[in-house]
């Protein structure tokens, strides 16, 4: 496994790239929305006069949703870093003017990393299918030091969260705690 | 819980498609996980978790894959290779893998040969069907 050089990692990485979430369950389910714009630079180059939401940040928007669950369910008291794409699926294409729903499950988490899967829809119509694992870094590799800081939540995205009330008493099933 | 060693393999071979991005026909008894079916370090955890939810089973992560234990320890591991102690550790650690090849050269490169997809049967074989 590579490991970023700490004078990177100093930096605090965060950029948001998901507007707001809508729903959050404590350590089960989370939903964001995120308003795709033609105002986005990158999308008048992907492609010149056929803008399309890249999917490589299709898989961002769910990470950023997916790691702020994983991060909240452990107090963002761990590292959280998306360590694998188990599955990512394209159904159909985004476009300018398009507002996708980003919803994450947590399926399994464990002191060391976590398991989450994921949809995104516009108006109900799957778009995509994204399954990730993130790692706690600071239970992993063994022996190699991390900045004390916590470099990924910086507290920059908080404000993201400030319009869901967080529910514990959720009907949700609850994931998997690993057997560590 | 008594489950058939078929059935137990095929739900193994599932959660080794779905973990490793691997064909159901590379799946084979004696694939290795590292060497046949790509497996890097992070899968090692993603294929805990699905056997977890597959088998309802708890997997402490010393049983199923032992070896940084060992490896961390120098009365154990001499020149690259495992000693005897080494060796009675791993055997201790892993009762449910064939060990008898990598006895006559226990060079610690070839311990990820050892992780086979027959061994995960065996161990889940082990856990639901205690003898």
């Amino acid at each position: 496994m590579s490991v970023l050089p700490l004078t990177f990692m100093r930096i605090p990485m965060r950029w948001i790239w998901i507007d707001k979430f809508v729903e959050f369950e404590s350590g089960r389910r989370a939903v964001s929305v995120k308003n795709v714009s033609l105002a986005e630079e990158h999308l008048h180059d992907h492609f010149p006069g056929h803008p399309v939401m890249p999917e490589c940040l299709m898989i961002e928007a769910m990470a950023q949703t997916a790691g702020i669950l994983v991060g909240q369910a452990r107090n963002f008291q761990e590292k959280v870093v998306l360590a694998k794409i188990s599955k990512a699926v394209f159904h159909d294409c985004v476009l300018p003017g398009d507002s996708i729903r980003i919803e994450a499950r947590m399926e399994t988490i464990a002191p060391e990393a976590a398991g989450t899967t994921g949809r995104i829809t516009r108006s109900e119509q799957l778009i995509a299918e994204i399954d990730l694992m993130f790692s706690h870094v600071d239970q992993n590799l063994a022996g190699k030091k991390f900045p004390k800081d916590n470099f990924v939540f910086t507290g920059l995205f908080t404000a993201l969260l400030q319009d869901v009330a967080s529910n514990h008493a959720s009907t949700e099933p609850r994931p998997t705690e690993s057997g560590a | 819980m008594a489950m058939s060693r078929d059935v137990i393999f095929q739900k193994v071979q599932e959660v080794l498609v779905d973990a490793l991005g691997a064909d159901e026909e590379e799946v084979t008894a004696d694939a290795t996980l590292m060497g046949d079916l790509g497996a890097e370090s992070i899968d090692f955890l993603d294929i805990v978790f699905r056997l977890e939810k597959a088998f309802g089973i708890k997997v402490p992560r010393e049983e199923l894959f032992p070896v940084e234990s060992l490896l961390n320890n120098p009365e154990l591991v001499s020149n690259g290779k495992l000693t005897a102690q080494g060796l009675a550790e791993l055997r201790a650690k892993v009762p449910h893998t064939d060990l008898t090849e990598f006895e006559k050269n226990p060079d610690i490169n070839k311990l990820a040969d050892l992780f086979t997809v027959n061994a995960i049967v065996n161990y889940v074989d082990g856990r639901l069907n205690p003898a």
